[in-house]
């Protein structure tokens, strides 16, 4: 009868890590992956219906520049205080962590404000063809992401401010960040599809 | 290691010494709470599992009876038992509730019950998103069902096209409301994707690597990354209907710009990852039956595996062939073609390595390996009346007729049905701690078997001559009365074969022969455990040194030092399962079930009114944040558990 | 007719056509090699299982070796040899389905009849063009086409989508709101054939049919001209009685009766009403007390139809019965 080998023993591991290493990390990539599928998909609707339309946009202007281009520079620019916030978790630094999340929420203020001058200025509604139907759904989901994070972002602030805390609300604040810039990267091939596309070509 | 090492200051720790005080430790931090508020508030993954099961297995019966009273109707073609609408309305639950509601979440129910098991884990990740999964699920169903007994039921087929979908030719909520189901049931399903992706690669026992890990498990990641990219196709799809129905958008009307086709492809991109969301996990079950009754590995592990990816990335390429009817270019349907005949090739090889394994191995006759042999006969002709319908002449021939109805039904439940019934009769055992009656259970598999094929293969010659799907009668003289009265036979049979199981199930439930631990004498790590499970699953994680652990050498090598009084879990590398951190998983709560109360409201409420959207937001919001706020309680036994890295 | 004949003028296994035949070819092919492969995965299948029953009993304690085994070679040999010949089986109906695809498309159709045909709920209407100084015309739910001619028909749909499918003659193809396209086959042989919708459509799909007959030229020729030329006049009292019931009630807005005042476009063209053998796309034969409760009560005839009952006393409806049945 052999030996019973020694036990593997786990007690001196981490309780919790940063990053791949995180089990929080695997669910955001998936929802990334998620979302992202969305928006790929309907961004696919968009050229689908522009290839079998003769003339686009339908009947309409193509939405003004000047908001979405604002917007997408104050999501760029957000993307600053979002990396500062997730550099301060790693290093467990709850002080700067709790100033730059505050500053995100400013960012965000902003562009939930500008978000909605957007969808004044498409020079469309969703109502009048098929055109402005899949404008008003490219531009909503996005939006629907703009408003999550925002909740997101708030209530882990608020968090970080109240407790109760425990190191791995470091990893949550990480993990947030990188949803944060998922939300804004996602943003730059819907600004070119809505506002730069009908402008291209015909 | 004495026990008396074990435990350091008052904490009790996991481990291969540890004694009785610590398994039952383990097992009262493991538990669902009790009483009512307990019985809301469970989140033990075999629990929601259990559950989660038993719902997908009444939608089985439900559909089935929907099914019954089709053929009822189509038995003779002077019967009159239902009226066109009515009958629309049957084939449409019939469809939705058997896709939608049974064969795509079964399977995803069957691995957050076995995967944990067969990995070493204690949980699923995100064990209370897994309830919540759960509970939507669920919900939606019902919200379905409580819309066509009310009169409210869609007609206008499972895969509903625009434009007899839209609001001119579907009046009424049941259109909406099917269309709501979809975002109901695909949310449910894409975030049971998320738990389980995670839990198999991150939560493996130490050891287990990726070529290590059982061939199920192999077969659930690859399904559960497929839902990831399919799933939200039919979101978007329905969701744009239900717009164009309520608010006025125009994405499938062509007078405005819009496209019936649009739908048929926002549906079938994901509609033919679906049937393999269906079919890839049951390869799962075949693997490990096959593997168990024939005494040996499967043949042809590495082959194996990548025959599931394959199948999951060709899978993605072929749903234009749903098309071909369709005046979309020649050209383009000419691709499908090839990559619908592609697929079989894959298929095929994990076939010929199973074949392989049956000969060399030495076989044992139970119940679970007959179902999967049924597989071999009835699947194959199935995936060949595939190879027939990949063809653009051929299928259109065949599309939209009997034919059709005869494919599907025989890939479907020859490649999933037949398969998860001998999952059933495998894993029952482990799950109830008895066994179900091989009498029975024979009698079962002999009256589901000859009266499935009587009343499907009949459907491949009425196809040929001319029969089409989705009629609710059919003028007398055509000559296919003698066939749809054998196919209505044949349905009763197989109607019977069910009832015979659910007999089986209540009897063995308390009668039947105890199990033990490993009844089948199998190679997974569920089969080293008692049966039923303890809710910790596992007294000490395993070290796995071996694709069939449980077949390895003995004595094992286990983990230790896990706490035995908090929720305490091993997660692991992905490549190797390299140990990483140990991770306190959430304890059992109120808030998913609510979270689920308050977005089934939102859901409901917006297929009457669109400002339910934002007023409906609200509390799924206040609920959601209350569920993720942590407590004080668990904050402090994290930080007494607290390990910096 | 009896029920054979009645497979035999719509069955997918009775070509009459050029593009059917062509069609039954692959599918004899296809069929072939298919039942080859299963033939043979069933004999593996049994193999294994006479195997085993042959062979050594059950061994508890065996497991230890059983994972233990290794793959042999020949094992290895056959399933790679099984996984080859599957792939080239598989590619050379993938060729041979291609093949069949430019058959298919390939149709000579100089000299087509052109036929613009429209799908709506549950009925079809064909519109012939003119020619010779006849005017073009429309019929519903019957066509007739000349042998060894190719067709041409455009598919449209009014309001959902439906489906064109003459087996004996060629595969279906959808009629998409939106997206018109055509169908192009050719009728070898004369014969009646049936036609049925294939593509669900509402509550009565099921019975949305039409009849196509090949015939002769000079049939075809004859029976063209007669439905180019107007309705007949009634030839008796009654049926001059009914005509004026006919156009002075609520028919007329929804039907057409060439070389009258009705010409109503909603309901079928019914110039040549009574030359057809059908009411309502296949649904009832075309007799007088059939025709009789259909236009008394279509609900009673076929559920859901769009056609409204006619509120009318019963000889005013005994005299347009009598006039529709004189319309030939």
């Amino acid at each position: 009868m052999s030996v019973r080998p020694d036990p593997l023993d786990v007690r001196a591991l981490p309780s919790y890590a940063f990053g791949r290493l995180s089990l929080m990390w695997w669910g955001t990539v998936g929802m990334m992956l998620i979302e992202g599928t969305v928006f790929a998909i309907c961004i696919l609707m968009y050229f689908y219906l522009r290839g079998i339309a003769p003339a686009w946009p339908i009947d309409a202007a193509p939405p003004d520049l000047l908001w979405g281009s604002v917007n997408t520079l104050i999501l760029l620019a957000s993307l600053l205080p979002n990396q500062l916030a997730k550099r301060a978790a790693e290093r467990e630094d709850r002080g700067r962590a709790r100033l730059w999340l505050v500053v995100c929420l400013l960012f965000a203020v902003a562009f939930l404000v500008v978000r909605a001058l957007e969808f004044g200025t498409l020079n469309v509604q969703w109502y009048a063809n098929a055109y402005g139907s899949v404008v008003w759904l490219l531009l909503g989901l996005h939006t629907t992401h703009l408003i999550t994070d925002t909740i997101d972002t708030v209530v882990l602030t608020v968090l970080l401010f109240t407790g109760p805390f425990e190191g791995k609300r470091f990893v949550d604040v990480s993990e947030n960040a990188l949803y944060w810039y998922f939300v804004v990267a996602s943003w730059l091939p819907i600004y070119a599809v809505l506002y730069l596309a009908p402008r291209g070509g015909t | 290691m004495t026990e008396a090492a074990s435990v350091s200051r008052e904490r009790l720790y996991d481990g291969p010494d540890a004694g009785a005080a610590t398994h039952s430790a383990l097992a009262q931090t493991w538990s669902d709470p009790p009483g009512w508020r307990g019985w809301f508030a469970a989140i033990n993954h075999k629990t929601i599992a259990g559950r989660f099961i038993a719902a997908t297995f009444l939608f089985f019966v439900l559909g089935g009876l929907l099914a019954l009273a089709m053929r009822w109707q189509l038995a003779s073609p002077r019967t009159r038992a239902v009226g066109p609408d009515m009958y629309a309305q049957l084939f449409t639950m019939h469809g939705t509730t058997m896709m939608f509601l049974f064969a795509v979440p079964v399977m995803q129910a069957v691995a957050t019950y076995l995967v944990p098991l067969m990995i070493g884990a204690r949980s699923v990740a995100f064990p209370r998103m897994n309830a919540f999964a759960f509970w939507i699920f669920v919900m939606g169903g019902a919200f379905l069902f409580i819309g066509f007994v009310a009169g409210a039921g869609p007609n206008t087929g499972w895969f509903s096209y625009v434009p007899l979908a839209s609001a001119d030719y579907a009046p009424g909520k049941g259109v909406d409301i099917w269309a709501q189901m979809i975002t109901f049931t695909e949310l449910a399903g894409l975030l049971e994707a998320i738990v389980l992706i995670t839990t198999i690669l991150k939560m493996r026992a130490p050891g287990m690597s990726l070529s290590r890990m059982p061939l199920f498990v192999w077969a659930t990641l690859v399904t559960q990354c497929m839902v990831l990219f399919a799933m939200p196709s039919v979101m978007l799809g329905s969701t744009s209907l239900i717009l164009d129905r309520l608010v006025g958008t125009h994405f499938y009307n062509p007078a405005r710009g819009g496209d019936v086709l649009l739908w048929q492809h926002l549906f079938w991109f994901f509609g033919h990852p679906e049937v393999y969301l269906i079919f890839i996990p049951p390869l799962g079950f075949i693997s490990t039956i096959i593997a168990t009754f024939a005494r040996r590995p499967v043949f042809g592990y590495t082959a194996m595996v990548l025959s599931l990816i394959a199948i999951a990335f060709l899978a993605f390429g072929l749903w234009v062939h749903h098309m071909f009817a369709t005046n979309l270019p020649e050209i383009g349907k000419a691709f499908f073609t090839a990559a619908s005949l592609a697929i079989a090739l894959p298929s095929g090889v994990q076939i010929f390595c199973w074949l392989a394994t049956l000969i060399t191995g030495r076989l044992q006759f139970r119940t679970p390996l007959l179902f999967v042999l049924a597989f071999f006969f009835i699947l194959v002709l199935g995936g060949l009346s595939g190879v027939m319908l990949g063809s653009v002449s051929l299928d259109l021939q065949v599309h939209d007729t009997y034919f059709v109805v005869a494919h599907l039904h025989y890939v479907l439940l020859g490649g999933a049905v037949f398969p998860l019934f001998g999952a059933f009769f495998y894993w029952f055992p482990k799950f109830r701690g008895r066994m179900l009656s091989e009498r029975l259970g024979r009698w079962q598999f002999w009256l589901f078997f000859v009266g499935f094929n009587v009343t499907f293969f009949p459907m491949h010659w009425l196809g040929l001559q001319g029969m089409p799907r989705r009629v609710w009668t059919y003028p007398e003289g055509m000559g296919w009365d003698g066939m749809n009265l054998l196919s209505t036979v044949g349905a009763f049979a197989i109607a019977a074969s069910v009832l015979l199981f659910i007999v089986n199930v209540a009897r063995s439930w308390r009668h039947g022969a105890i199990a033990g631990a490993d009844p089948w004498h199998a190679g997974t790590l569920e089969w080293t455990i008692a049966s039923p499970p303890p809710p910790h699953n596992f007294d000490a994680m395993p070290v796995v040194q071996g694709r069939e652990p449980a077949w390895g050498a003995r004595p094992r090598r286990a983990v230790s030092g896990l706490a035995a009084d908090a929720r305490e879990v091993l997660t692991t590398s992905v490549r190797d399962a390299d140990p990483l951190t140990r991770s306190l998983f959430p304890s059992p709560s109120l808030w998913p079930f609510i979270s689920a109360l308050a977005t089934t409201a939102l859901f409901v409420a917006s297929v009457f009114t669109p400002w339910a959207v934002v007023w409906g937001a609200v509390p799924v919001a206040l609920a959601v944040i209350a569920w993720f706020w942590p407590g004080r309680a668990e904050t402090e036994q994290a930080l007494a558990l607290e390990t910096k890295p | 007719m009896s029920a054979a004949q009645a497979a035999d003028n719509y069955s997918v296994l009775k070509p009459a056509g050029v593009q059917a035949a062509t069609i039954l070819t692959l599918w004899h092919i296809t069929l072939g090699v298919c039942s080859i492969v299963f033939a043979g995965v069933l004999a593996a299948l049994l193999f294994a299982v006479h195997r085993s029953r042959r062979g050594v009993r059950d061994n508890h304690a065996a497991e230890g070796k059983a994972a233990a085994m290794q793959a042999r070679p020949a094992t290895r040999r056959w399933v790679a040899g099984a996984s080859i010949a599957s792939a080239l089986a598989l590619t050379g109906l993938v060729v041979i389905d291609f093949m069949t695809d430019r058959a298919l498309s390939r149709l000579p159709v100089a000299d087509a009849l052109h036929i613009e045909m429209t799908g709506s709920q549950w009925w079809w209407e064909a519109r012939y063009p003119g020619r010779d100084g006849q005017p073009g015309f429309a019929v519903s739910n019957d066509l007739h086409i000349p042998v060894g001619r190719p067709v041409v028909v455009t598919l449209q749909a009014a309001d959902v989508i439906h489906t064109f499918w003459v087996p004996n003659l060629h595969g279906k193809k959808d009629m998409l709101p939106g997206r018109p396209t055509t169908i192009e086959f050719r009728a070898d042989e004369a014969g009646t054939y049936r036609g049925q919708c294939a593509e669900f459509c509402g509550v009565q799909h099921a019975f949305m049919a039409f009849g196509v007959t090949a015939e002769t030229p000079e049939q075809f020729d004859q029976w063209q001209a007669h439905q180019a030329a107007p309705a007949a006049n009634p030839s008796d009292d009654t049926a001059t009685r009914g005509r004026d019931v006919f156009l002075a009630s609520s028919c007329a807005g929804c039907h057409t009766v060439r070389g009258t005042s009705a010409t109503g476009n909603l309901g079928p063209d019914l110039t040549h009403f009574a030359s057809r053998p059908t009411i309502a796309a296949g649904t009832v034969p075309n007799e007088r007390s059939v025709l009789m409760q259909w236009v008394r009560d279509p609900q009673s005839l076929k559920t859901g139809t769009t056609m409204p009952p006619a509120a009318l006393p019963e000889s005013d409806l005994q005299a347009v019965v009598h006039y529709l049945a004189s319309l030939k």
